[in-house]
This record gives C-alpha cells, sequence and structure tokens, in this order.
C-alpha cells in the first residue's frame, strides 16, 4: 500500500469517514507533510467520495493550506498602510521580480515561502519584513534583496546586512 | 401545493408556497434583473442584483432566495433599488474588463444590457486593469476559452458542472482577489472529469468562456439564429444554430432555458460537433466513377445515369434484385419519399435502414408484447420516477441529455439506480446497485428477477389479470430460474439479484431505460420480450414515470421506422403481406406494389454473394463501417453490379459506388425528426448548401421521376401532409402543429394533443402479452482459441462511424482514437500495459489499437468503441443474426488479443 493511502485510512479511522471533517482530515495531511501532497487529496477525494474539484476549493480558499512543500526559511512582508505608504509595493515587485516567486507561494529552489500580509504591528519602523520570525526595519528593495540572497547557506553575509 | 397570494409591482399574484420572488415575477410576466442566477442552479444570491424592496422590510431584500409569503407586497423598481442596482453594476465592472469591441458575446451579455440599462459608469471605481497573462486550466483546451478578466465570479458555471452536469470539473480556486474559475489542480480541462458539455460557456452571463473555435466568427449582435433539432442522438435537443450570413458558416450553437426536451442543456456533440457542416471535404458535386476513378458529373448526367442502370436491371433481373438502405441520418420527409421510390417506382419491398443494427429487436418484441415498439414515456417522466432500472444502455455517454434527467432524479428527488452492465459505467457512481452480468446473459438475470417477484409475491396481480394474457406460460418459464441458478450464468450474486427485484417491484413507479446492451444480440427479442415481461408482471406500464423506454441512437432512427423504411412495413407499422392496407397504398401512390416482404440490411449484403442484388442504393448510411463482419459487407459493396450512395461525405461506403450524389446535412435541410420519445420536431435550414449538394427527397424524386414514376412536391411540409394522410399515427402531424414544441404518436387527428405516454387503460394491441423466455447463450461463446468476449459500443465524444464528429478539433482532441479495454489482470498475464498496441483477433479479422488497462470491465471481457476507421471494431464482430429481428450480435463475439509489435 503506497504511503499516502495507509495516512488516508487513518484518517478515515480517526474521523469514522465522515465528510463533515473534511477539513480537520487536510489539516492532519498537512501536519504530517508541511503541505498538502496531491496525491494525498486525490486518495481523499476517492476515499471520501468528494470531487476532487471541491477538495482543491477548500485547499486554495484558506490561507492556512499550503500546494506546494514549504521553502526552507518563511518571509513575509507587511503590506498594511503604513508599510504600503512608505514602499512596500517596490519591495513586493523587487522579491517577485528577483526571485520569480508570488505571494503564497514558494521560490522554486525552496529557499523561502513568500508571504504578503497586512500588518505586523510594527508601523513605527516601517517598511518592515521578517525571516522566520525576525523583523527587519526600514527595508528598501535593495537591502531586502541582500537579506533574502544571505540565505543561501554557503553565503555568509547576514551580519553585514544586519548593519546596513 | 398551498397557494400564497401576493402583490407585485401591484399586480396581483398566487404563486406556489417555497417559489421565490424572482421565479413568482418571472411567471407572472415581470423580469428581475439578475447574473447569478438560473433555474437549473440552486439560487447562489452573490450578484445582488435582483433585489427587491418588501413593505414593512428594512432596506433591499435578495428576489432569488427569498421565497414568497402570503399577503407579501414587492416592488421590483424605483429609485432607490435603481441607484443600487446601478452602483452594484460599476462594482462589477471595476472587476470585468469591459472589451465589448473585440468580444464575441458583444449583443448576447447580460452585463452589458444591464449596464446599458442602468446606465453605469465602467470607470466609476477604476477600469479593470489586465491581470498578469498566466496560463489557467483551458488554455490548452481546443474547446473552451476562459478569460479571468471578464469573469464576474457569479459562479454559474461551477454550480451548473456541480448540479446539472455532475463533472465536478470546475471550481473556484483562491480567494478574494485571487480568486478564479479553474480545475482541481489547474490541470488541463480535456485532462480532468469535464466532458465538454459547454454548460459553463452557456451558462456564462458574460463573455468569460468562449466556445474557441467561434472566436472572431462573428458577434452575437451579427449572427442569425435558427431554431433546429439536433442532427446527432435520438434525443432531439433543441437548438439554435448561430450563423454569420457573411461567411454562410454555423459560428457555434446555443440552446435555450425551457426547451423540450433539453431544457437548454446539450452534449459535446451538440455543442462542439458542427465543424462538418462548413467542412471542405463536403461533397459539392454528383461524382461518377469511370476506369475506376471518380469523375465529377452534372445532376443530369448522374440521375439520367442512375435512372437507366436501375431500369435496365429491373427489366432484366426484376425489382427485387435492387434493394435500398434509406436512412435514420434523414428527415421524415426524405425517408417516407425514399421508401415510396423503392416500393411504387422500383417496386419492391426490399428497404431497410440501420435501425436494423440497433433497434430491429425492440420494435419486433415490444410490437408482439404490446402493440408498438417505442419509448412507452416521455423524457421528463423519468425524472419523477421511483426506481429507474438501466439495463445495456451507457445512457451518459449515448444519450447523454437524458443522462441528466437520470442524475437529476437520483440527486434530486431520490429515486433509486439500479445499473446492469458488463461495466462500470459512469452511471454507477450514482446507482444504489451495480450488477456486472456477463455480456450476453441478460434473459436469465431477467428471469431470475421475475422468479424472486413471483416467489416474494411482489407481483401486481390486479394488473396481471385484467390487463395482460399468457402469464400461466411465463411463470413456468422462469419456475426454476432461481438466483442461484442465474449467478452460475450471469456471474452477478444471487443476493444482488434478489435486492435488485425488490427495488424495482417495490417502488412506486419504476421505468425501465435500455440500449443496445439488450437489442445486439442474436437473443435481442428475446431480452426485449424479457423487459416486458418485467414491467407487466409489476404493473409499471401504462402509468406515469412507469414503463419500458428503449433509447433510440439516431436522431430519426424512430422516424425512420414510422415512415416505413423497413421491409415488412408502410409508414406506421402497417403490414405489407396485409392486403386491405396494401390496397390503399395502392390507391394512394397509383401503382400495384409488391405483396411479399422484402429483406434486411444484412440479408441485403449476403444477399448479393448469391447474385440475388444486383444494385444497391444507400442514402446517407455507412455500411462499409458500421456493419458487422467488415471484411464480408466490403466485399459484397465491392462485387454489386451496381452501387449508389447519397450522402455529404465520400465516406468509406461511397468510395465503392458507381456513382455519388451529393445531398444536404440536417443544418441546411427542412423537415422533421422524431425523437426517441415519439415526438415530431422541426428541422429548419440554417445556412445553404455546399456547392450543387441537393435535399435527399429532391434527388430520390428526380430518379423516380426519371424511371417514370413522377414524383414530385413543392416543399416538405406537402411531404408531411401526404405522410399524414397515409399514416393514422401520424395522422394530425403538420408543420403549424408542430412548430413550437413538436407533437409525439399517436397523433391520430388534427384535434389529438399527441400522446406523453403509451398503453393507458389499454394496451396498442389490446391485452399485454407475456412471453415464455428461455435463456440461449451467445452464437460464438469464448474457447480456448479465442478465450475472451469482446463487446463493441459508442463514446461520448463520438458517433456513428466518425464521419461528422471526427471534424470537430475539440472532439478529437479528447477522443483522438480508438481502443480496446482490457481488465488489469488479464493485460498483466498477457504483458500488456496502458496505452501498449494490441493486436484483437477474432475469426472474422483483426485489427490493431491500443490498450485501455481498466477496472471497469470484468476479467475475460473485452470493450471496444466502433467509430474509428483505423482499428475498426467491425473487421472482427459477427454477423450472427437475431432470428426475428435479423439484428446482429455486435454485444458478443469470441475474441483473442496480444500485444503488438509497436508502430513505427
Amino acid at each position: 500500500m503506497a504511503e499516502e493511502t495507509r495516512l488516508i485510512e487513518q484518517l478515515i479511522d480517526r474521523y469514522e469517514g465522515d465528510v463533515g471533517m473534511l477539513i480537520p482530515m487536510m489539516q492532519d495531511i498537512q501536519a504530517e507533510h508541511g503541505y498538502l501532497p496531491a496525491s494525498d487529496l486525490r486518495s481523499l477525494s476517492k476515499r471520501l467520495e468528494v470531487p476532487l474539484s471541491r477538495i482543491y476549493a477548500v485547499a486554495t480558499f484558506y490561507t492556512s493550506f499550503r500546494l506546494a512543500p514549504k521553502g526552507a526559511h518563511d518571509v513575509t512582508l507587511c503590506m498594511g498602510t503604513v508599510c504600503y505608504l512608505k514602499g512596500s509595493p517596490d519591495i513586493l515587485e523587487a522579491i517577485c521580480r528577483e526571485f520569480q516567486v508570488e505571494p503564497g507561494g514558494t521560490t522554486t529552489d525552496r529557499l523561502f515561502s513568500f508571504q504578503a500580509v497586512n500588518c505586523v504591528g510594527a508601523c513605527a519602523v516601517a517598511p518592515v519584513m521578517l525571516v522566520d520570525g525576525k523583523y527587519y526595519e526600514s527595508v528598501t528593495p535593495a537591502s531586502a534583496l541582500e537579506i533574502l540572497n544571505g540565505l543561501y547557506p554557503d553565503e555568509d553575509a547576514s551580519e553585514k546586512e544586519d548593519e546596513a | 401545493m398551498k397557494e400564497v397570494s401576493l402583490t407585485i409591482d401591484g399586480k396581483n399574484i398566487t404563486a406556489a408556497e417555497g417559489t421565490t420572488i424572482l421565479e413568482a415575477a418571472k411567471a407572472a410576466g415581470i423580469d428581475i434583473p439578475h447574473l447569478c442566477y438560473d433555474p437549473r442552479v440552486k439560487p447562489a444570491g452573490t450578484c445582488r442584483l435582483c433585489v427587491v424592496q418588501i413593505e414593512g422590510r428594512a432596506g433591499l431584500t435578495i428576489s432569488c432566495n427569498t421565497t414568497v409569503a402570503e399577503g407579501m407586497r414587492v416592488l421590483t423598481e424605483n429609485e432607490e433599488i435603481s441607484a443600487f442596482r446601478k452602483t452594484i453594476l460599476e462594482l462589477i465592472l471595476s472587476e470585468h474588463r469591459v472589451a465589448c469591441t473585440s468580444c464575441d458575446k458583444d449583443g448576447a451579455c447580460a452585463l452589458q444590457d444591464y449596464a446599458y440599462r442602468y446606465q453605469a459608469d465602467e470607470g466609476r471605481f477604476g477600469l479593470a486593469k489586465r491581470k498578469p497573462t498566466k496560463p489557467n486550466y483551458a488554455t490548452n483546451s481546443e474547446a473552451i476559452l476562459y478569460d479571468p478578466d471578464k469573469c464576474i465570479l457569479c459562479g454559474l458555471c461551477v454550480n451548473y458542472c456541480e448540479e446539472v452536469q455532475m463533472a465536478e470539473a470546475l471550481t473556484f480556486a483562491g480567494r478574494l482577489g485571487q480568486m478564479e474559475v479553474g480545475t482541481a489542480f489547474g490541470i488541463d480541462l480535456h485532462t480532468s472529469s469535464c466532458v465538454l458539455c459547454g454548460g459553463c460557456v452557456e451558462i456564462c452571463p458574460v463573455g468569460a468562456m468562449l466556445d474557441r473555435a467561434a472566436i472572431g466568427k462573428g458577434r452575437h449582435k451579427d449572427l442569425i439564429r435558427t431554431r433546429t433539432t439536433c442532427g446527432y442522438c435520438g434525443v432531439g435537443c433543441q437548438l439554435e444554430l448561430l450563423t454569420n450570413p457573411t461567411t454562410n458558416r454555423i459560428a457555434t450553437v446555443t440552446s435555450y432555458l425551457g426547451c423540450i426536451p433539453n431544457n437548454g442543456n446539450m452534449c459535446v456533440k451538440g455543442k462542439f460537433g458542427m465543424q462538418f457542416v462548413g467542412s471542405d471535404k463536403r461533397l459539392t458535386t454528383p461524382l461518377i466513377k469511370r476506369n475506376g476513378k471518380f469523375e465529377e458529373a452534372t445532376w443530369s448526367e448522374a440521375t439520367d445515369y442512375v435512372a437507366k442502370k436501375l431500369s435496365e436491371i429491373i427489366a432484366e433481373h426484376g425489382p427485387n434484385s435492387i434493394a435500398g438502405l434509406s436512412s435514420a441520418k434523414c428527415t421524415n420527409e426524405d425517408n417516407y419519399v425514399f421508401q415510396k421510390f423503392i416500393r411504387a417506382a422500383i417496386g419492391t419491398n426490399n428497404v431497410d435502414h440501420c435501425a436494423r443494427l440497433c433497434h430491429a429487436s425492440t420494435v419486433a418484441g415490444l410490437a408482439r408484447a404490446f402493440g408498438s415498439g417505442a419509448m412507452t414515456n416521455s423524457i421528463d417522466e423519468l425524472t419523477n420516477a421511483g426506481c429507474i432500472f438501466v439495463i445495456g444502455s451507457n445512457t451518459t455517454e449515448a444519450h447523454p441529455v437524458i443522462g441528466l434527467n437520470i442524475k437529476d432524479a437520483v440527486v434530486e428527488n431520490g429515486a433509486e439506480l439500479i445499473v446492469a452492465d458488463p461495466r462500470a459505467i459512469d452511471l454507477v457512481r450514482f446507482s444504489k446497485l451495480h450488477m456486472a452480468q456477463k455480456p450476453g446473459t441478460d434473459v436469465a438475470l431477467i428471469n431470475a428477477m421475475m422468479n424472486v417477484i413471483i416467489s416474494e409475491k411482489l407481483l401486481d396481480s390486479d394488473f396481471v389479470k385484467e390487463r395482460t394474457e399468457d402469464f400461466d406460460a411465463m411463470a413456468e418459464a422462469v419456475k426454476d430460474f432461481t438466483p442461484e441458478k442465474a449467478a452460475e450464468i450471469t456471474t452477478v450474486p444471487a443476493e444482488k439479484i434478489r435486492q435488485a427485484a425488490r427495488i424495482y417491484a417495490k417502488a412506486s413507479a419504476s421505468s425501465i431505460v435500455y440500449s443496445m446492451g439488450i437489442t445486439q444480440h442474436t437473443t435481442g427479442t428475446d431480452n426485449v420480450l424479457s423487459l416486458a415481461n418485467l414491467a407487466m408482471l409489476t404493473g409499471n406500464m401504462g402509468k406515469k414515470s412507469a414503463g419500458v423506454n428503449p433509447l433510440r441512437g439516431q436522431n430519426n432512427v424512430q422516424g425512420a421506422c414510422d415512415l416505413g423504411a423497413l421491409p415488412n412495413v408502410y409508414p406506421g407499422y402497417q403490414s405489407v403481406e396485409d392486403a386491405e392496407i396494401k390496397a390503399k397504398f395502392e390507391g394512394a401512390w397509383g401503382k400495384e406494389l409488391s405483396p411479399n416482404k422484402g429483406i434486411t440490411v444484412v440479408e441485403m449484403m449476403h444477399a448479393v454473394e448469391n447474385d440475388e442484388i444486383k444494385a444497391l442504393y444507400i442514402m446517407g448510411e455507412n455500411p462499409a463501417l458500421s456493419d458487422p463482419n467488415l471484411n464480408r459487407t466490403r466485399k459484397s459493396l465491392e462485387t454489386v453490379e451496381f452501387l449508389v450512395v447519397q450522402d455529404i461525405f465520400l465516406s468509406e461506403t461511397a468510395e465503392y459506388a458507381d456513382v455519388v450524389l451529393p445531398s444536404v446535412c440536417f443544418a441546411e435541410k427542412t423537415g422533421s425528426f422524431t425523437n426517441t420519445e415519439r415526438r415530431v420536431q422541426r428541422v429548419r435550414s440554417a445556412v445553404a448548401p455546399p456547392g450543387q449538394a441537393r435535399s435527399d427527397w429532391e434527388i430520390v424524386c428526380e430518379v423516380a421521376t426519371k424511371m417514370g414514376y413522377p414524383m414530385s412536391y413543392d416543399c416538405t411540409g406537402k411531404i408531411l401532409d401526404e405522410i399524414a394522410s397515409v399514416t393514422p399515427i401520424y395522422g394530425g402531424m403538420s408543420f403549424e402543429r408542430i412548430d413550437s414544441v413538436g407533437l409525439q404518436w399517436p397523433c391520430p387527428d388534427k384535434s389529438h394533443p399527441g400522446t406523453k405516454y403509451l398503453h393507458k387503460g389499454r394496451f396498442t394491441r389490446g391485452k399485454g402479452k407475456f412471453h415464455a423466455v428461455e435463456f440461449i447463450p451467445p452464437a460464438e461463446p469464448p474457447d480456448k482459441k479465442f478465450p475472451f468476449v469482446l463487446s463493441t459500443g459508442r463514446l461520448l465524444y463520438q458517433f456513428h462511424t466518425g464521419t461528422m464528429t471526427r471534424k470537430s478539433s475539440a472532439i478529437n482532441q479528447v477522443s483522438p482514437t480508438g481502443y480496446v479495454e482490457i481488465h488489469p489482470d488479464d493485460a498483466k498475464k498477457l504483458g500488456i500495459a496502458d496505452g501498449d498496441n494490441t493486436e484483437v483477433m477474432t475469426r472474422r479479422g483483426k485489427v490493431t489499437t491500443p490498450a485501455k488497462v481498466t477496472g471497469n470491465i470484468g476479467r475475460g471481457w473485452l470493450f471496444m468503441p466502433f467509430h474509428f476507421r483505423e482499428g475498426p471494431a467491425n473487421m472482427l464482430t459477427i454477423d450472427a443474426l437475431d432470428p426475428l429481428a435479423k439484428i446482429p450480435e455486435y454485444k458478443v463475439c469470441a475474441a483473442t488479443i496480444k500485444k503488438a509489435p509497436a508502430t513505427s
């Protein structure tokens, strides 16, 4: 039996095959893999007799579900009012262009997963970017790219950026 | 149902309790603006355009999901409502890229109409910007284009896909500004569970979803709409062909809400299968074969030649040396004229058509049991059946729009569906019970069901006593046919047979739906008689939603049978061997007629071998691909002394012809078709014929006249009038009467309203007749050398020999070629992987075709679709015939299969 099918069978047992528990089942799949693998959702669809299109709709509706594996790092860019006024759209564009990534997506080399959010509550030091929970203040497009390029393991330039 | 009274815009209205305000208003002729409402799907209430004011309620109320109440006073338009609607439209327009100048839907866009009506400003909240172009689920589709910039996210397409077609291909992906219509994981539409019904394109209120092939072929405002009856299957959907008058081409096809029988729904063939009409492969001029090569000829040369040759053959060998194949694709008028030509001008009853190959056993069997051989009920009655027993019909593929009714009956009305089919067809996912009987064992299965019904006293004794005869003989025949005995023959577990019998017998109204899985056997007539027995035994006859319903295959196979394109009957199933009836037709046609019945399709081909048939006149049929045992059929077509083929394409059969006469297709003719529920409906010409092509009836009349039997009609309406005068079941038909919704026969006179269901109170033959039917195995059981049972059948995407469907790019994308279905265990044993080329062989021939390895078919069984000229399944099928109906056994023969070397 394939790995994904075993997990699905466990979930069916855990929730007694109740279609109403679709979301908890999907949460458990994500807890297991860090994201929702397509093969698991296909098995779940077959087993619960819920069309795959509907499961996909649920998976894409809730931002907490992810359909691709997470990157090694979490990058969050604040797009709240103050950050917005102080230039976060330009930062967003620079990051998207440089790393070929979209908000909600992960870089193809899985370096980081990228989110654009509404406010992180640090307006005084806007614009703000978070990397793995760490706040970077008064970011510019150039500094943001430097910080992110610094995430590659063989480049050890992160200290310099902190001071920049 | 309780009625409530209310007023809408000051008008007093009564409506059934539970009706929404929007529907009640619509019924009263008050149109409330809406973008996300369609009566076929549940109201979503997302567009907010349908707001109304209800007296005593604060604010505005959405009318599409608010039900009427006693004494309610509703206003559908005032200043406040108009201002609100204008703002709503302006908000929608801020997310809809207005591109009416280059949009196909210009002139048929609800948003455009409402924006104009309320003078909405598309820039009030900022003009909608182009979203970054990226591929979506339809980018690679040949059928559909999806433009997210124009999508207003009303949800109609998603809901239609889920609730009406139940294909579950489309969904909303994402949320807020990122929301779009898509498929699961954004996979290509043609690889998803989509069945290409085109419902999403049809229901889209704007131009976000378009028929890809129609783009740039004409804006809706410039297209001419012609309502007609679909030329594909026997459902008889009402379509509107949208033609561009400057190019004389069909741009796209649509339908409309509320029409009978399809209520605006279509299938892939009706929606995307019309490219053949304007194909450059159409025949445009008569052809005469000289020295083995076709040469163009004038009409007068060609018809002179045909008339002369046929006259010579009659003079030398007598009229019975000529046989004609009429056509289930042609109109009632064409068929009537053709059989009259064969009977009166030639002087023989050797006329038949492809009904012989699909429902001859229905006509023979139901006529014996009930007195007339057609669907007993109407299509819409299926929706209210308590139990639907589908046996030998892959309804969702072969009659997709009737498939919608069945699915709706199950999902919405709780009907219990029993499916008996060797394969796990799509309907199985809606069924309570699936019995996968071994091909060719239907009598055993049905006899065992009746055994259970009798032994468990579930029969309707009153009905049996009052309405039927010969019950005892039938009861005796099934007495020992226990489910256990049937289980051995059919491989269906005995307990399942018991359950099926109980569900069928106990339901309020049970409807049997069957098709070629029942008829195409050497025991086809027996199978039909068994189903008739089952229905009568439980009293499921002569009432609404209960009966025996053969689904007819071709668009006008019912009409071709009704109008006497059969060797034993004149129009209206009047026997050629009855002297009184013969005298009536001799009077009407002014010619002495043959007292002997003629020969059937397959017999004609065999009679060529014995030199009994010297000439064949084939109108709109393609036996070189559709008949069983093709090597033998093609030999007959090749050796027959004189072959005339009248067709729209140079078909496989036409290639053998001495003379080819170009005719017009359904979109270029006028006349009528009779659908599977006996409804006679209008066919209206939408485009001009290509080149010199002419109507079938006109060509036949000219040949007959040149042979010394003058035939001419001013128009097709006059032909229908003549039909009505000699055909009692069509007695009340005329173009005027069938104009709006058609008429269902029997319709004996001009004041008769037509007949919704048959045998009410009395069977056509008086009493319903039971028949004792014994189980007889198929003609060619599997053996050591040919260990597999091979069945053939149809696909959703193709029609018959593919001459029409295979000209569609949308269809070719999803159904490029044929295949053979084989069970994974069998495939493994033979080293065959999915997609491998295989060689399938029977005693009659072999073909090479790719394997489709699937658990939907049983071990030891193979299935092949028959539409494809490459790897034609009919090279393999057997021409063993049902002794009564002369239908060949397409559904069972013995075969073997092995892996073939990969083709280069």
